[in-house]
């Protein structure tokens, strides 16, 4: 939690939410366990990109299971629809159902959207620094996106961790922002298993891995400066991530958190 | 509404009811809005603060540690959905705290404050007559730094946000006002039993 963590940030209004059907559109794979639904909400509401969404499911016997999932999708993207990535958890309740069950047409229950200091919007500003492990990607994704839609001269560095290549959620996408806007660099870190030839980094994320990432930014920004730095995966990959963070020097009030699963 | 094709896997069958939209947890997952605080014991301080900014009482770490001792065995539930059965906490229940600090008569409302400039709001009558305590001990150990050590509020029958890591004092307040999860659309209160999660339940 950062010093100034009590300072809501500025055109942040939060409003009561209720749960209220949505209908699957769209069902996009992106990896092996990983896939996209784009829900049409019967009641539109705008968003801020990190932000996330329940969904509620209840069995014929009124079991219900909920989870939250984070928005994937801009918040300029088609009004009324969120795009929600779920990775599957083998032993889980909730999202082998999204992976086995959910098709295009069937009605989910959703409330949202959810979630305040996790959140970028264009006034924030940068230079941003994301860091991302796993499927900690989702809601970074929605923040490049909207700055890419918002802010596209801001400079913006990606560093993703994941297993292999296979695991490498929206890998087009990132690849195509990377190739084509000159102010966003994305570079991978693949932790356990490599391709032939690979050139990008190939070890779990340490002080001096990101010390080169604030370097490429600095050059990316044209002037040394404290980027905003939004940090999102599992939790181990994210207590390593942002003390390595402070560690080289990041003001613990410029670095944003979004933790997910179990310690043990 | 019944959702196409769902019937639960209920992984296991709660021993005891557990709040609606919960679900078991073996773990201990961690939830912070930023890196996890690192206070050396001797620079901990923990304060008690009088609505208008008055010390109450102010203890060191080796001070909050001579105070009484309390175990509670007790679930938590944390607002993200996962419940954790069968929790064991030691500290010093807010009743010794109060006092130890002389103060017999509370303001009905209080915010608690942390290292690193987390808030969170509650009722006095939330974390006394046993309901809330200070804790440093989790099943036994040193309460871990990701976790809220040294030390952390526990007031298990809230959702778990309300029980604030890395404590740092508490203030009372003659009204109730919201801390930061509370300011971002949680609620006020957030008894999980009614499942006040957000703004509007």
């Amino acid at each position: 939690m950062s010093a100034d963590a009590n300072r809501v940030g500025a055109g942040f209004k939060p409003a009561p939410t209720h749960w209220q059907p949505a209908t699957v559109e769209r069902v996009v794979t992106e990896t092996y366990r990983a896939r996209t639904f784009t829900l049409r909400l019967d009641e539109p509401r705008s968003f801020l990109a990190g932000q996330h969404y329940d969904v509620r499911l209840t069995a014929p016997d009124g079991y219900q299971a909920q989870r939250s999932y984070s928005i994937a999708s801009a918040p300029s993207s088609p009004a009324g629809t969120v795009d929600l990535t779920v990775e599957l958890i083998p032993d889980g309740e909730v999202s082998p159902y999204f992976h086995e069950v959910v098709q295009p047409g069937d009605v989910l229950e959703v409330r949202g959207p959810i979630g305040g200091p996790f959140t970028w919007t264009a006034e924030m500003g940068g230079p941003l620094l994301l860091v991302a492990g796993g499927s900690g990607i989702v809601p970074i994704r929605s923040i490049l996106a909207d700055r890419e839609s918002v802010a596209p001269e801001l400079p913006a560095l990606l560093i993703y961790s994941a297993r292999s290549p296979q695991d490498i959620i929206y890998r087009p996408c990132l690849d195509n922002l990377d190739q084509h806007n000159p102010n966003v660099s994305v570079r991978y870190s693949l932790t356990r298993q490599q391709p032939p030839g690979w050139v990008g980094y190939s070890r779990r994320i340490d002080p001096a891995m990101l010390q080169e990432c604030l370097d490429e930014l600095a050059t990316l920004n044209g002037v040394v400066a404290t980027p905003l730095c939004y940090v999102c995966g599992p939790t181990g990959f994210v207590e390593t991530a942002a003390d390595a963070l402070l560690a080289v020097g990041v003001p613990e009030p410029a670095i944003k958190t979004e933790r997910f699963g179990p310690t043990s | 509404m019944v959702t196409r094709g769902f019937f639960g896997r209920r992984r296991e069958t709660p021993p005891r009811p557990i709040p609606p939209g919960q679900y078991l947890e073996r773990g201990f997952p961690v939830l912070t809005a930023g890196p996890t605080q690192r206070v050396p014991l001797d620079q901990w301080t923990f304060t008690l603060v009088g609505v208008d900014g008055e010390p109450l009482g102010e203890w060191n770490w080796e001070q909050f540690r001579s105070l009484p001792e309390t175990e509670i065995f007790t679930d938590i539930h944390c607002v993200t959905k996962w419940s954790k059965l069968d929790t064991t906490w030691k500290g010093v229940t807010i009743d010794d705290l109060l006092a130890a600090a002389g103060v017999s008569d509370v303001p009905p409302y209080l915010m608690a404050f942390s290292y690193g400039g987390y808030t969170t709001n509650l009722p006095t009558w939330d974390v006394i007559e046993g309901r809330g305590m200070v804790a440093f001990e989790f099943d036994g150990q040193p309460i871990a730094p990701e976790h809220g050590g040294p030390a952390r509020l526990v007031v298990p029958h809230l959702y778990f946000w309300k029980s604030a890591k890395w404590l740092r004092g508490i203030r009372f307040m003659p009204q109730d006002q919201p801390g930061f999860w509370e300011q971002y659309g949680y609620h006020m209160y957030g008894d999980p039993w009614k499942e006040q999660r957000y703004w509007g339940d």
